[in-house]
């Protein structure tokens, strides 16, 4: 029961990470249908981003506000990377052959991870734990289930962030008109919507929420490196498509599923085959729902 | 001058953007000091010329598109264009006679036989993508089927090259339709991911089975292949190729016969995808490509063509994943990751999908320029993701993009890339 209850937390925290980074593949395909597979080297550049403004701000010994700065920066940088990444690579293939912004996507990936290592090194990086302790929740023979201040910070900064983009997305004018370019980009320029405008924004709002994602992993893990975005974009991506894509509770869902599925199989069967776990339950799910668990099903019309 | 004065704006812009994305990256650098912390140096001058350099660029685009000598272009394109059709045979004839080459050196042989792999690869994933329209980013999953299989086999039941290779290739159709079912009613990106999920579960299970696939440390030792039981050695002992016909042995002669195989099985595979396009088969899946639901009103079994196309396309990766172990002598799952898959799959897109002869050249680019820029190292790989990006924006439909009908009333008039819809599926 311990055992269990201390998978929970690690599960839901690494869950939320997923979600995050899920919630950005997710925007980009509801909006132009392309899969944005540079979307987990943002999230690694933000990282990196978060442990050079946290190594320059060494000698501050505030720790959160060496933090906040270490999220605003890195949404910041992540921000650029987004538009120009959208700028540079995908917008001069909308609208074309179906495979072929794909294609750039992977290549842009490669270049971000290859740009990293040329840049700063293949080297490991690690800080040490920033925000240490925690609570003791329970003790069972001898088994102590922690909560640490981490964890709660992990997900509280989450659901502040994820608080913060769904009032931005049901609430103000710029998330009406992405909502209406993602049912139909045509009918919504034909109505005055800034399509281009709206699209680069989301690109650029998916980017900060993978730099949150991105320090955050930093500070959970404490060590990074340049490849670090391949495995976490292919789980959020995974996260995105479980939980029906371009639906953004269900990046969440399935950002938390995959977190919870990796969590437990670790702890009860063998760490080395916990991917191959959350990529078989992926199969299985939609043999039996194609769409995902809360996506759309889309009817064909001929 | 205003338009000069447009340039620069516009350049001067470009080069801010630069600015800020190289500042964290080319701009700093993290470094350990003695106590094992992390420290931060400054690179003013490397972030400056990287901008520079940004800016310089900018300026000589916006120059080039105002001065694009368009109709000259066009006109040698047009005047080429009846030269087109010779270029598949003298390839052909080219690369029959490539290692015969007086004064060659063997490495060159050695890179045609890596990039003839490619090609291979890449018509077995035509079948599977720019036929049948199925979006597959698990490919090197057949690939380690047969590598792994003719491995195993050769280790524990000591069968040689040319036996395993057909099992090789069942075990990998069958591995096609096996993982083909789940898929059957995915569309796009739902497909993507699942093809992708089964890549890595693949190489995942061959990387943790250590009792049966060694593991990361990989299988050695598999055998070479023989001429009819002719082994290539460096002795010219009875039963070895050189003593048979009594001449010096040379490592020349082992990587041509290599050269030799591989360019027979990639001939094959195109001569029974150029088969298969003309029948029932192979126009039943271009159908597919083009609309699903109109070829289900139409009565043809899409369960059956997906899973034929799966299964066939899958079983040539086996065959190329085959005669990967015996080149190699030694496989690993690192031979096998995502890049494998993307670097097939750009192939084939990059060829312009569907297209025989602009796979082949696409692989010459995609897998022979690496190679030459060897010397650049770290730098190679970085070099390869630019392309890739600044390629599909030049050429969104790959190198040869014209499509020609497979039957017609009468002349069969090719059709560019601008007519073609692609399907959705």
């Amino acid at each position: 029961m311990a055992y269990a209850l201390q998978q929970l937390i690690n599960g839901l925290t690494l869950g939320m990470i997923y979600g995050l980074i899920a919630v950005g593949y997710t925007m980009v395909y509801g909006i132009i249908g392309m899969i944005n597979f540079a979307h987990g080297d943002v999230f690694m550049i933000g990282a990196f981003v978060g442990i050079i403004v946290l190594t320059a701000l060494t000698g501050i010994t505030s720790v959160p506000l060496g933090l906040l700065a270490a999220f605003l920066l890195a949404a910041v940088f992540c921000g650029v990377y987004g538009f120009a990444i959208e700028r540079v690579a995908y917008r001069p293939l909308r609208g074309s052959f179906r495979l072929a912004p794909l294609i750039s996507a992977i290549g842009m990936s490669i270049l971000l991870e290859n740009y990293v290592q040329v840049s700063q090194g293949a080297l490991e990086r690690a800080i040490p734990n920033l925000i240490p302790g925690g609570f003791t929740l329970m003790d069972e023979n001898g088994f102590v289930v922690q909560l640490s201040w981490m964890q709660i910070s992990i997900v509280v900064v989450t659901l502040i962030v994820l608080a913060v983009f769904t009032y931005i997305v049901t609430k103000t004018p710029l998330g009406r008109a992405m909502r209406a370019v993602e049912q139909d980009a045509k009918m919504a320029a034909l109505l005055g919507i800034d399509t281009n405008r709206t699209i680069t924004l989301t690109f650029i709002i998916g980017s900060c929420l993978a730099a949150f994602a991105g320090v955050m992993f930093l500070l959970y893990y404490g060590v990074i490196d340049f490849y670090i975005g391949f495995n976490a974009g292919i789980k959020a991506f995974t996260a995105a498509v479980l939980g029906g894509i371009g639906s953004l509770p269900g990046a969440v869902l399935g950002g938390l599923l995959i977190g919870l599925i990796e969590a437990f199989w670790s702890g009860y069967a063998t760490v080395a085959y916990k991917d191959v776990a959350v990529y078989s339950i992926l199969a299985i799910v939609l043999m039996f729902m194609p769409s995902g668990l809360l996506g759309r099903h889309e009817v064909e019309k001929v | 001058m205003s338009r000069a004065l447009d340039v620069f704006k516009d350049a001067g812009s470009v080069a801010f953007f630069a600015l800020v994305i190289f500042a964290p990256f080319l701009g700093v650098q993290l470094g350990d000091n003695d106590a094992g912390n992390l420290t931060l140096g400054a690179r003013p001058a490397l972030l400056a010329g990287a901008v520079a350099l940004v800016f310089a660029a900018r300026v000589l685009m916006r120059l080039w598109q105002d001065h694009r000598p368009t109709s000259q272009a066009e006109k040698l394109g047009a005047r080429l264009k009846p030269a087109g059709k010779y270029i598949a045979p003298a390839l052909l004839v080219f690369a029959l006679l490539m290692p015969l080459l007086p004064g060659l050196p063997a490495q060159y042989i050695d890179l045609g036989v890596l990039i003839l792999t490619y090609i291979m690869l890449g018509w077995g994933l035509n079948i599977v993508v720019g036929l049948a329209g199925l979006l597959d980013l698990g490919y090197v999953a057949f690939y380690a089927v047969g590598a792994y299989s003719f491995a195993l086999l050769a280790q524990d039941f000591n069968l040689g090259f040319w036996q395993c290779l057909p099992l090789a290739g069942v075990l990998a159709a069958c591995w096609g339709m096996f993982l083909g079912f789940p898929v059957l009613r995915l569309r796009g990106d739902y497909l993507a991911i699942v093809t992708l999920a089964f890549g890595e579960i693949i190489r995942l299970v061959i990387t943790n089975w250590v009792a049966l696939t060694g593991g990361p440390n990989g299988i050695t030792d598999i055998p070479n292949p023989t001429l009819f039981g002719l082994r290539f050695t460096m002795f010219p002992a009875p039963g070895t190729f050189a003593g048979f016909f009594h001449i010096t042995p040379h490592p020349w002669q082992r990587i041509a016969f290599l050269y030799y195989i591989i360019l027979g099985l990639a001939l094959i595979t195109n001569w029974v995808t150029l088969r298969l396009r003309k029948q029932p088969l192979g126009r039943a899946w271009e159908a597919l490509r083009e609309d699903e639901i109109a070829c289900r009103a139409l009565g043809i079994n899409v369960r059956n063509t997906k899973l034929t196309a799966f299964a066939i396309g899958a079983m040539f990766g086996g065959f190329a994943g085959c005669f990967f172990a015996t080149r190699d002598g030694f496989i690993s799952p690192d031979s096998f990751t995502f890049m494998e898959s993307a670097t097939v799959l750009a192939i084939v897109v990059l060829g312009g999908a569907g297209s025989q002869l602009g796979i082949v050249l696409a692989a010459c680019v995609m897998i022979g320029v690496p190679q030459m820029l060897q010397s650049l190292a770290i730098y190679r790989m970085l070099i390869f993701g630019i392309a890739l990006v600044v390629i599909m924006i030049v050429r969104p439909r790959g190198f040869i993009s014209e499509r020609r009908p497979t039957i017609s009333l009468g002349k069969a008039q090719a059709i560019s890339a601008d007519l073609i819809s692609q399907g959705k599926g």
